[in-house]
């Protein structure tokens, strides 16, 4: 499944690198620690946090992370959204909290394409 | 051709990292991954080195006044050192234990300071030394074999 399926299925609002949305997710990380997050998810993950500073993007670029999702509806800082439209990552934003995000995704990506 | 060493150097490049500034964290481990993608090497290399020059980094913006990562390509081998001058580590083995930091709630509100930057650091480099003084740095030597 890619992202641009989920966006659409969870209506999640991308507010960044619109045409990069066509990346296989090979799965998800739910985190807020960056060390966390920068040891242990994989290459393509999906990651669901509620960071919105502009490391994020350093961590998704370092991790070819296919996108970051951030709950809550939290809005990334602005110099975060500047960055991650300049490294084409792709940021959406969801209004469920991390918890009930990572069960929709988590049910998705078990769906077979 | 003067005589050298066995291990002759590849590649060498030097980066500045400056303490404090967290607008530019990950900008010298990004450059270090893409400089390890175009030259081809395996992405499990890459991926530890982007680790461990990533937590180094976020080491030397979170706690020294500056610092400098020096990224050595051998043969068989990756070397990624880092240099700062800063308060130095006074107990290294307690710095190294996982989930131990000593991070300011300002770093720990932007997801940094876990505990975790040494710890992943060992678990990602083949090689790993540390040595520190108090008040005057910190050098990491990190190596990855090829």
């Amino acid at each position: 499944m890619d992202i641009e399926t989920l966006a659409v299925k969870l209506n999640l609002d991308v507010k960044s690198a619109a045409g990069n949305l066509r990346k296989n997710i090979t799965g998800g990380y739910t985190g807020d620690l960056l060390s966390d997050v920068m040891a242990n998810a994989q290459e393509g993950n999906i990651w669901i946090t509620r960071q919105v500073h502009q490391n994020i993007v350093a961590v998704a670029s370092l991790k070819d992370i296919a996108g970051i999702i951030l709950v809550n509806s939290s809005q990334p800082a602005p110099d975060t959204l500047e960055k991650a439209v300049r490294e084409n990552i792709p940021l959406l934003v969801s209004p469920m909290n991390a918890y009930e995000l990572s069960g929709n995704i988590f049910n998705l990506l078990a769906i077979k394409d | 051709m003067p005589a050298r060493e066995t291990e002759q150097i590849e590649f060498q490049r030097s980066f500045y990292v400056e303490g404090g500034n967290f607008d530019y964290a990950g900008i010298v481990s990004t450059s270090i991954k893409s400089i390890l993608k175009q030259m081809e090497l395996s992405a499990e290399v890459v991926r530890k080195s982007a680790i461990v020059s990533y937590e180094s980094e976020i080491n030397i913006v979170s706690y020294a006044k500056k610092g400098v990562i020096m990224l050595s390509i051998y043969a068989d081998k990756i070397q990624i050192e880092a240099i700062d001058e800063g308060p130095g580590i006074p107990d290294i083995e307690l710095a190294m234990q996982k989930g131990y930091s000593t991070a300011s709630p300002q770093i720990r509100e932007m997801g940094f300071g876990a505990g975790m930057g040494l710890f992943n650091i060992d678990s990602y480099s083949d090689k790993f030394a540390i040595t520190s003084e108090v008040d005057k740095g910190t050098h990491l030597i990190m190596i990855i074999n090829k």
